[in-house]
């Protein structure tokens, strides 16, 4: 086997455009991966006019008033605004494409908001134009603007209900309100109820106002026992639920991780497969299988050969593209023994796969296209989200995936990136069987198409 | 197996081969002596790739016998068998080192030496004409010092100039050599003997001379004469 790989490295090193591509895709990848993870997404453009005059964004409720404009300024955080002076040119903006999305803020907002908190009527109503053309960019846009709003509605209400908590419960233990630059002072019904009491204890025992003011202590009791739930109860309404997030599926790769992973996990697919595939192509399109094999070795050593050789070197691709991502990307270096494991056990079995397509293909270039072609739905079907399709497909492409390495190479090496991950054991052994499967499979299609 | 004595490097008995339902080679049976150079000749479908890949150990026969091991005889496919990205040096290198010989580097200077490539010896082969690619194909196929070799189809590509050097090349070889062609000139010229196949049977074994005495008559050449003898058989 070791003057096979001699030969093939040298006939490696005489391809330099194949072994070019072999090299630069992968780094190519690395680099894409690096830099879309490592750099934060970009803020969408959105036009912004804001109709509201100057001054005049602060409703009134009670003794309180709320800022409605901050709030609007609020919503450009998540986006990169252009100020536009009209409805018109912020429509413009989005059309010729400037922007992506046009926010206008109508004039009557505030009222509208304080119409609705004081007397539940109105509709305050904020104006999005979303270009259409393309239905990614408008969906980044929409996502961006609407989580912002979300986040700027629970912002008013719970402002609201501060406001409302905080008279009440003046209301009940008195306190001080600034009305036309006076301050003025309420008594609270607490306060009113010890007058009362007071007063009630002061009559004599047959006056008849005693059964007037036991009746308004008797009120008093109820409205502060009412009153008194009143905070809790609005805070429950200003945050109605919370999110208490459990992990039941044991441990889960960070998502840099997982991302790195599967970039480097294509990379090893297409340059085990396309390397094993071709090469083994090769012996018979330089027509030189019915020679090798007449006693000078076996094909079960011939395609060992082409696995190991495609296994290596996509290992050695892939564990520089690994080191390199890094750069972008916390890999747990620790854990490097299993990296190189991992790496190798997943190139062993997509080797085993490329030689299968080798030794049905007749040509080399019919050998690499079969291979592309083979990568890509596997690549596709293992990673469809389990939940993203129905039962009885979910079961097919399970069965799909688990024929194919990738899914358990990906799980193997997002294992060795991030001790985070699920464990790879299982993974190794079933990548294993894998290639042993695969290689047994070339192993008859050459005894089978070749020989004659 | 049977037996073949020392002086003659190969005996066939009765070898079949079917592919299916199709008998490609039927109880063909002949000997060879030493030295002598062999033209399989036949048309198209004939069986004379299928007895040489026999010969050669690439194709095991479903009936018969002969007493060659594969690594007895070099073989010669009709394509080169050449890594074209390799130089002349590095494919014969390679091959000497898989034959396992004692020697592998005097091997690869013999061979350079007897195909006359020395001078081309670190270039690609992939960049040689037809006919020096050809030379090294045979060339490893001597690697071993086989006492037959076993040629299929060897000047198919080649222009005349090529051939011609070619089967100075041959001719001056000395070893038992066993080619299947279809050009009928070059067994009237070259070969001492011509084994003739049609349909996988061996029709005729004898000299070209006494293919041409066999049609009876006056043929001009020994392809007219073959062609007489084929139509006579009712081939």
């Amino acid at each position: 086997m070791g003057w096979l790989l001699v030969k093939d490295l040298q006939i490696l090193r005489r391809s330099p455009l194949l072994v070019g591509l072999l090299v630069v895709y992968p780094i190519a990848i690395a680099l894409m991966i690096g830099f879309a993870l490592s750099s934060p997404p970009s803020k969408p453009t959105v036009a912004f006019y804001n109709q509201v005059p100057q001054g005049k964004g602060t409703i009134s409720l009670g003794s309180q008033k709320i800022d409605i404009a901050a709030y609007a300024k609020d919503l450009l955080s998540s986006v990169q605004p252009i100020k536009v002076n009209s409805r018109a040119e912020a429509i413009a903006a989005v059309r010729d494409g400037r922007a992506l999305a046009a926010v206008v803020i109508p004039a009557d907002l505030p009222q509208q908001v304080q119409s609705l908190i004081t007397q539940g009527l109105g509709s305050p109503t904020v104006q999005l134009y979303l270009n259409s053309k393309d239905p990614i960019e408008r969906q980044f846009a929409d996502q961006a603007i609407s989580s912002r709003i979300s986040q700027v509605q629970q912002d008013v209400s719970r402002q609201v209900l501060r406001v409302a908590v905080n008279d009440l419960q003046q209301v009940l233990n008195g306190g001080s309100v600034q009305i036309l630059g006076q301050t003025v002072r309420l008594l609270g019904l607490r306060n009113a109820r010890t007058i009362v009491q007071g007063t009630l204890d002061s009559l004599p025992h047959d006056s008849p106002l005693r059964p007037a003011l036991a009746q308004v202590i008797s009120f008093s009791d109820l409205a502060i026992q009412g009153l008194g739930f009143a905070k809790p109860v609005l805070g429950t309404i200003g945050t109605p639920l919370t999110v208490n997030e459990t992990q039941l599926a044991g441990r889960t790769t960070p998502t840099d991780a997982y991302a790195a992973a599967i970039a480097v996990i294509v990379s090893l697919m297409f340059v085990a497969m396309l390397l094993a595939a071709g090469m083994l192509a090769l012996e018979r399109s330089e027509h030189a299988y019915p020679r090798l094999i007449r006693g000078l070795i076996t094909t079960g050593r011939l395609l060992s050969e082409k696995v190991v050789l495609a296994g290596g070197c996509a290992t050695l691709v892939t564990l520089l593209m690994a080191a390199f991502v890094s750069l972008f990307v916390h890999l747990e270096w620790a854990r490097f023994a299993l990296w190189l494991v991992s790496l190798a056990v997943a190139s062993l079995a997509f080797g085993a796969l490329g030689v299968a397509i080798g030794a049905v293909a007749r040509e080399v270039s019919a050998a690499s296209l079969m291979a592309f072609l083979v990568s890509l739905p596997i690549a596709f079907v293992a990673l469809v989200p389990a939940s993203a399709v129905s039962g009885t497909l979910k079961t097919v492409l399970d069965v799909i995936a688990f024929l194919f390495p990738f899914k358990a190479a990906l799980q193997a090496v997002s294992n060795a990136f991030s001790a985070t991950s699920p464990g790879a054991g299982f993974p190794l052994v079933h990548l294993a069987l894998l290639a042993a499967a695969f290689g047994g499979l070339a192993l008859v299609a050459m005894r089978r198409f070749v020989a004659r | 197996m049977t037996t073949r004595t020392p002086a003659n490097p190969l005996a066939v008995r009765r070898v079949t081969k079917r592919f299916g339902a199709r008998t490609a080679l039927h109880a063909v049976s002949f000997e060879l002596g030493p030295g002598e150079l062999v033209g399989v000749i036949g048309p198209n479908g004939a069986g004379k790739t299928t007895l040489l890949s026999i010969l050669a150990g690439v194709l095991a026969p479903d009936e018969g016998e002969f007493d060659l091991s594969g690594r007895d005889a070099g073989w010669v496919p009709q394509q080169p068998a050449l890594y074209s990205k390799l130089s002349v040096t590095e494919n014969l290198r390679f091959f000497a080192r898989l034959e396992k010989l004692s020697d592998p580097e005097a091997a690869v200077q013999r061979m350079l030496a007897q195909a006359d490539l020395a001078d081309r010896a670190d270039e690609e082969v992939g960049r040689l004409s037809g006919g020096n690619q050809q030379r090294v194909n045979i060339a490893i196929g001597l690697l071993s010092e086989p006492s037959l070799l076993l040629l299929d189809e060897p000047s198919a590509s080649l222009d005349p100039r090529q051939r011609e050097r070619l089967w100075e090349f041959i001719s001056g070889l000395g070893t038992t050599v066993v080619f299947s062609t279809h050009d009928v000139g070059e067994v009237e010229r070259y070969a001492t003997r011509v084994l003739l196949l049609a349909d996988g049977e061996l029709l005729f074994t004898g000299t070209p001379g006494e293919l041409e005495q066999a049609v009876g008559g006056d043929p001009r050449d020994l392809e007219a004469a073959l062609v007489s003898f084929l139509h006579q058989r009712g081939h």
